[in-house]
């Protein structure tokens, strides 16, 4: 298939593999910033294969298991609610509140909806005038461009019962306080395709400059993925520090200009809470005073909750890429996808999960 | 008499009706008209025109393999089928992955008050043809009718009987180390069919589902082989959830290459596009067989010779390593695991 099989290829694989032994001469380590990239690493095997000495640490790109605990719980009891039709992506469906997600809301009664697009959810408010339709909006740059056209269009239709939940996280802040942080020990790092789809490269060269990594956007298949390490290696090797665009079949330098309005239109950068990291300065989106009327947060006075974090759960340092998945006591033990006590156990973006669905065999030989 | 029906003051409400009502299932005269008007001329016979409340059957000799399975799929109609041909082509394969053939099913309707009879006339229209394709008789059966919004429009139960010949013995847990995993088709159709046609997906596909009796191509490799250790139609859960069981069962190991899995492009761009593993989703008219490794040639040569097995091809090996886990080999000849399903499959955000 076009698009799909040139960048799953095994001999083009190969091929990159023995270039990038050419030029390997001491131990580096990479961070692969987006979930999506740890998943497709660990299913493909790169992470087994690459030469001694690089090691792959695994990044916070994962939207479930940064979105914090207090807005899940939110999104539990907004869901709760007679008047509401809750719609949220699949993914978000089995992450864990304080007590329970939202397939027990749903079991319990609740009206919730799994939906593919924030438009859909605009389209149910369309269609029962009497209920109160909200969508829960998480993700980084990614989602929130279409999040931002799902609240315009419910604005140009002035519908009222369409409200939005919104936990929006941006890339480049969270970069900056992991490279910022003394235990770091990260030499380069992949940036997540998708995001420099959306926003282009502007924001990662003075991160690159200031911090004196190499930033290598990079896409989501194999190829992408061990093109973008031989990438970060080489520039490690030759001792410079740029942003470079592995993804050049999808990122543009200056991005989707398109959708960097529509964003700014609707939502505005705030301080945000990450689950397991902590709350880091102007690092998410909240909707703009001009869309007040549909953040759900300011519809639905739900009260402050105090939420649980499970005591075991380390997700925050495996989100910063200070801890192996495998190196928590409670991997595969007490914690496991079906009853997970973090995020990163659950979603298809988690490291967690990535490692337990695919390399518990490999950790057995270890 | 059902012209006697037709004639009396009172006209036929099957005839004013354009829908089921409730007196459809109570049990009195809108039953029996609901009987003899739709459900004998599709699926009479000898045995089920007697209408006695229960089916006298004279099995032929040799083992009796017994069955039951509930159809609830949404939507009732979708390409390439519809939920009438699904009840009966789901219980005969059910039947005939022990090796026996089948001989007789039961099907029972639970009917949502308000429901077509257009649609359950195609309903029973599906399942006749798919009963004559598999050649099974329908002997027995019932019909409730429930008020609106108790169930979805319309439920299915199907139970089925066959025979298990002299000398067969299959069974998840016959795998032997050596064994070839033999896969008869493309995995994924039925599932994403279904998915697909759902309304609220933004995209449209040609996907079909792939719901077919497989009884015919079992009985060719029965025919041909006597070293057939475990077959499964990998319904939900897909072929992982049938290697998995099969794994814990013989408590082997599984091995599959990654490039050998024969998926159509249809049903691998919707998969790409959800980001859901056309291993995990369910087929209706798939086989996966675990056979002697050198009798794996014959038996692949057998399933080609028929309509449903025409693609067959190996696709893994058992292993006598990591006992009760299946391992996919990835192009870079690395290993990962092939885990059970946890439960549904959820697209991913992004």
């Amino acid at each position: 298939m076009k698009y799909l099989d040139e960048y799953r290829d095994a001999a083009t694989l190969k091929k990159i593999l023995a270039a990038l032994e050419k030029i390997v001469t001491r131990p580096w380590v990479i961070m692969e910033v987006c979930g999506g990239q740890t998943h497709a690493i660990v299913r493909s095997g790169i992470d087994q294969v690459l030469p001694d000495g690089i090691e792959l640490v695994h990044g916070p790109g994962c939207p479930v298991c940064v979105t914090p605990i207090q807005t899940i719980d939110m999104a539990l009891a907004i869901a709760s609610r007679p008047e509401v039709i809750f719609c949220s992506f699949g993914d978000m469906l089995r992450v864990p509140g304080s007590e329970k997600d939202l397939f027990a809301v749903k079991s319990e009664g609740g009206d919730v909806r799994m939906v593919y697009s924030p438009l859909e959810a605009v389209e149910l408010a369309r269609k029962n005038p009497d209920r109160e339709v909200v969508f829960f909006a998480i993700g980084f740059e990614t989602t929130a461009p279409g999040n931002a056209l799902a609240i315009l269009q419910a604005a140009r239709e002035g519908l009222r019962n369409f409200s939005v939940l919104a936990s929006h996280v941006l890339v480049p802040p969270a970069l900056k306080t992991l490279l910022a942080s003394p235990e770091n020990r990260v030499n380069g790092y992949l940036a997540a395709g998708h995001v420099c789809t959306v926003m282009g490269l502007k924001e990662y060269y003075d991160i690159a400059r200031e911090f004196k990594v190499p930033i290598v956007a990079a896409g989501l298949e194999p190829v992408d993925l061990l093109e973008g390490i031989y990438m970060v290696v080489k520039q490690l090797e030759e001792g410079t520090n740029e942003v470079a665009n592995q993804y050049s079949r999808s990122v543009r330098r200056a991005g989707n200009e398109h959708a960097q309005k529509a964003m700014f239109q609707v939502f505005e950068i705030d301080d945000q809470q990450w689950r397991g990291i902590g709350m880091l300065p102007k690092s998410g989106l909240a909707i703009n005073k001009e869309y007040a009327a549909f953040d759900a947060q300011r519809k639905f006075p739900v009260g402050n909750h105090h939420a649980e974090e499970s005591e075991k759960c380390v997700s925050g340092l495996v989100l910063q890429g200070l801890l192996k998945p495998f190196e928590c006591e409670a991997f595969g033990r007490e914690c496991v996808p079906e009853r997970p006590l973090g995020a990163t156990m659950v979603s298809s973006e988690g490291a967690c999960a990535a490692y337990f669905k695919y390399h518990r065999m490999t950790e057995a030989k270890q | 008499m059902s012209g006697k029906i037709t004639n009396i003051a009172c006209p036929s409400p099957m005839l004013q009706h354009k829908t089921v009502q409730l007196g459809h299932g109570s049990g009195g005269r809108l039953s029996a008209e609901l009987v003899e008007k739709l459900f004998l001329p599709y699926f009479g016979n000898e045995i089920l025109d007697k209408l006695d409340d229960q089916a006298i059957l004279q099995p032929p000799p040799g083992k009796l393999a017994f069955t039951t399975d509930s159809f609830v799929v949404d939507p009732i109609f979708f390409p390439g089928g519809n939920i009438g041909d699904l009840a009966v082509n789901g219980t005969v394969n059910d039947i005939c992955m022990s090796g026996a053939k089948p001989y007789y099913i039961s099907v029972s309707f639970i009917i949502e008050e308000g429901f077509s009879f257009e649609d359950l006339h195609r309903i029973l229209s599906a399942m006749k043809q798919a009963a004559d394709i598999a050649g099974v008789s329908v002997v027995t059966g019932d019909t409730k009718v429930v008020n609106k919004g108790c169930c979805d429009g319309i439920f299915i139960n199907t139970s089925g009987i066959g025979i298990v010949g002299e000398g067969i013995n299959i069974s998840a847990a016959n795998l032997q180390v050596g064994d070839h995993i033999i896969l008869s088709g493309s995995v994924g159709d039925h599932g994403m069919a279904i998915m697909t046609s759902r309304q609220n997906l933004s995209f449209k596909t040609e996907i079909r589902s792939d719901t077919a009796a497989l009884n015919g191509m079992v009985a060719k490799i029965l025919q041909d082989s006597n070293h057939v250790h475990a077959m499964r139609d990998p319904t939900r859960g897909g072929v992982a959830a049938t290697l998995n069981e099969w794994a814990k069962s013989s408590q082997v190991g599984i091995e599959i290459a990654e490039d050998t899995l024969p998926v159509n492009v249809p049903v691998r761009s919707a998969c790409e596009l959800l980001g859901i593993d056309p291993l995990y989703v369910a087929n209706e008219g798939k086989l996966v067989a675990a056979v002697a490794a050198e009798a794996a040639p014959e038996v692949i040569k057998s399933m080609r010779q028929t309509e449903t097995g025409k693609n067959a091809v190996l696709i893994g090996k058992v292993v006598d390593d990591h006992p009760g886990i299946v391992a996919i080999k990835t192009g870079l000849g690395t290993n990962r695991i092939l885990d059970m399903p946890i439960g549904e499959q959820l697209p991913r955000i992004c």
